[in-house]
């Protein structure tokens, strides 16, 4: 079986809004919502910035209602991350009342048997909204009773350096840029940010299973390829000159060459070595290709094309399924190795 | 200019190979050769559909691009979405007059993650995707619209999942639903793979094949990004490729309706008679590869040909929420 790992990869996009969706949110935190009025006069909630149809810039704002009708629902009966509840709720399409085009958003119901088309629903505001659509915490049937007070809500000053405490959620949603870009109002939502993370589960071929598994051994397995015959370490799925699988497993030595580097001297987020230090493609005896790790044992600037190098290993109970084993390749104090021995490589 | 060859990696739940698709890739490769007698040498340019998202990696489609064996170095493309929409730019280039013929490749490995939350992200980033809505619950929204507008039914949505999968329309309205109104039976299911399809140009194409599959027609077009601004029940987009391609007297389709109910609802927009034959393949509802599962439906489309089974049939390609753009790809035999 190859090997495989939990991978979770994310990141926090932030936008810019534009003067369209800048205002909509900006609404939107103050719980009201905008459409706009597009070429053929249909009222689009949410609000686009070009029409669907004539594809002409949108800006004639039309306040709608917080109150609706469903146009279309599905049922969700297993969330999924991310998604505004973590018990079953309906989806749906609402068309709020003064807009033509249907806003996709959630509805709080315990049972679908309480959707249906042409249901009316309202919404349910977020208790501290910022400035995002997660500002409507989700729509409920218009039949429930009213709450009886939202949180106190203040109009949003006009005053840039008025302290905003940090609502919950703030760093999900950020409040924006400094006033006077753009010709919004001091204090208009400029800015959303959105933290997407996927799960996933990553996988590794066959070939780099086997070498991965030697080197928690302590073991630098290649393998060749059966048609040029190269000694790829770590070995891959498909040569990258034949396209086939490399085969034969070659055990190499922990002993190379540098066949090129650079000094690192800038610090970058997440570094764990202090700058200066060296970054470069070691050239493992008996291997056609060279891979990229550190050399360290000796000054930045002594290290050189052609150096001999040994793998330092981190202590055998650390090992794993993986190069980080090898703590740091060293100079062995051997000659350089001659140029026309690794010329093929760079 | 035709489709001359098409081979696909078998359609599985969940491979135990890479993301970068190579382990899929090699032995679809080494089958187009064999078939078309072609070397990689032979092939003037190579593009491919794949998508980083899926893979979880940056720049996936590179390592896939080791399974050509690209080197010396080759002329190569990639389109962040189906390998359909790779063809098409490989048209384009043959067109041009530049190469006279092309390999076109698309792979994806959705059981990695968590499809339906992946593709939640090719919703708008400021409105929609906020919310994570996923595949599956927006193409039920999109299919209990149709219901109520009386243009499908569960019963009929059934009758097409039992006219790919075998069994009785009647006994599978009695499974639950999994995202009302859908049930599993109305969902492709979740699949990993790879398919490849060879180009060539006028004569190059006579050389490699009894049958070519020649293009009469081939075109692309999209719908709005808004949800809301889109009319649901049908899909414009198609209808515009469609007769911009020119689909009069195919005999037979086949569609990429990853869902029951939008394989009956591109019958309607692209204007399919009932003795058309729909997915003869088994189609997206047997096997949906992510970015590879369209340009199977061209290679399958072809394949009709090569074999003598028809002479005009037409391929279609999605991609997007709810069947947001269509390729139309019209081909004949001569
Ligand atoms: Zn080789």
């Amino acid at each position: 079986m190859p090997l495989s790992a939990p991978l979770r990869v994310g990141f926090d996009y932030t936008r810019s809004l534009g003067p369209v969706l800048g205002h909509f949110m900006t609404e939107l935190r103050a719980r009201r919502v905008v459409g706009v009025r597009g070429s053929d006069g249909r009222v689009h909630v949410p609000p686009v910035e070009y029409d669907p149809v004539t594809a002409a810039p949108l800006s004639e704002f039309v306040e709608v209602a917080a109150e609706g009708t469903v146009v279309t629902w599905s049922w969700m009966p297993k969330p999924l991350a991310g998604q505004p509840f973590d018990r079953p709720f309906a989806w749906a399409m609402v068309r709020l009342d003064g807009a033509d085009t249907p806003l996709l958003h959630a509805v709080d119901v315990a049972d679908p048997s309480a959707m249906s088309i042409g249901m009316r629903v309202r919404i349910r505001w977020a208790a501290d909204p910022i400035g995002g659509i997660t500002d409507i915490a989700c729509f409920e049937p218009a039949t429930n009773p009213l709450p009886t007070t939202y949180p106190q809500f203040a109009e949003p000053s006009t005053t840039p350096t008025r302290p905003s405490p940090q609502p919950a959620g703030a760093d999900r949603l950020a409040r924006g840029r400094p006033p006077g870009e753009g010709g919004g109002r001091a204090g208009d939502v400029t800015m959303v940010t959105t933290p997407i993370h996927l799960d996933v589960v990553h996988s590794v071929s066959p070939e780099e299973s086997k070498y991965l598994r030697a080197l928690a051994h302590g073991k630098l397995l290649g393998q060749r390829c059966p048609k040029c015959h190269k000694v790829y370490i770590p070995p891959r799925g498909a040569c990258p000159v034949d396209g086939v699988p490399t085969t034969d497993e070659v055990e190499l030595p922990d002993v190379g060459t540098v066949t090129t580097f650079c000094v690192v001297n800038v610090p970058f987020l997440g570094q764990r070595i202090k700058p200066p230090y060296v970054a470069a493609y070691v050239l493992l005896d008996g291997a056609d290709i060279a891979f990229l790790h550190l050399v360290l044992g000796c000054a930045a600037d002594e290290v050189r094309m052609g150096m001999r190098v040994r793998a330092v290993w981190k202590p055998a109970e650390d090992w794993g399924t993986t190069l980080e084993n090898i703590d740091h390749f060293a100079p062995t104090g051997e000659p350089d190795a001659p140029y026309e021995t690794y010329e093929g490589h760079l | 200019m035709a489709v001359v060859g098409f081979a696909q990696a078998p359609h599985v739940r969940a491979t135990e190979g890479t993301t970068n698709g190579v382990e899929m890739l090699v032995p679809v490769f080494a089958e187009l050769f064999a078939e078309t007698g072609l070397t990689k040498e032979d092939i003037g340019f190579w593009c491919s559909g794949s998508s980083d998202y899926l893979a979880a990696r940056a720049f996936s489609f590179i390592a896939a691009v080791d399974a050509i064996g690209a080197y010396p170095p080759i002329n190569e493309s990639h389109v962040e979405m189906d390998g359909a929409w790779a063809l098409y730019e490989a048209w384009l280039k043959i067109r041009t007059g530049e190469v006279d013929t092309a390999l076109v490749y698309g792979f994806g490995k959705s059981s990695a993650g968590d499809l339906r939350r992946t593709l939640a992200l090719q919703l708008d980033p400021y409105t929609v995707a906020p919310l994570w809505p996923d595949s599956v619950s927006i193409a039920a929204m999109q299919a209990r619209l149709g219901i109520d507008a009386g243009l499908w039914s569960e019963r009929a949505m059934a009758e097409v999942a039992a006219r790919a999968h075998g069994g009785d329309a009647v006994d599978l309205l009695g499974e639950p639903y999994i995202a009302d109104p859908l049930r599993r039976h109305d969902c492709a299911p979740i699949t990993d793979g790879a398919s490849a399809v060879i180009l060539a140009s006028g004569e190059r194409a006579r050389e490699l094949r009894e049958r070519p599959a020649w293009i009469t027609g081939i075109e692309h077009r999209i719908d709005s990004g808004s949800l809301g601004a889109r009319d649901l029940t049908t899909s414009p987009s198609t209808a515009a490729s469609a007769r911009a391609a020119d689909v009069d007297g195919v005999e037979a389709a086949e569609l990429h309706a990853p869902f029951t109910h939008q394989e009956i609802l591109l019958r309607q927009a692209i204007g399919l008679g009932d003795d058309v034959s729909v997915n003869p393949s088994g189609g997206p509802l047997t096997g949906n590869p992510m970015f590879a599962a369209g340009l199977s439906r061209i290679g399958e489309a072809a394949r009709l040909l090569f074999d003598g089974l028809h002479g005009r049939v037409l391929a279609h390609a999605t991609s997007g929420p709810a069947l947001q753009q269509n390729l139309v790809c019209v081909m004949e035999a001569r």
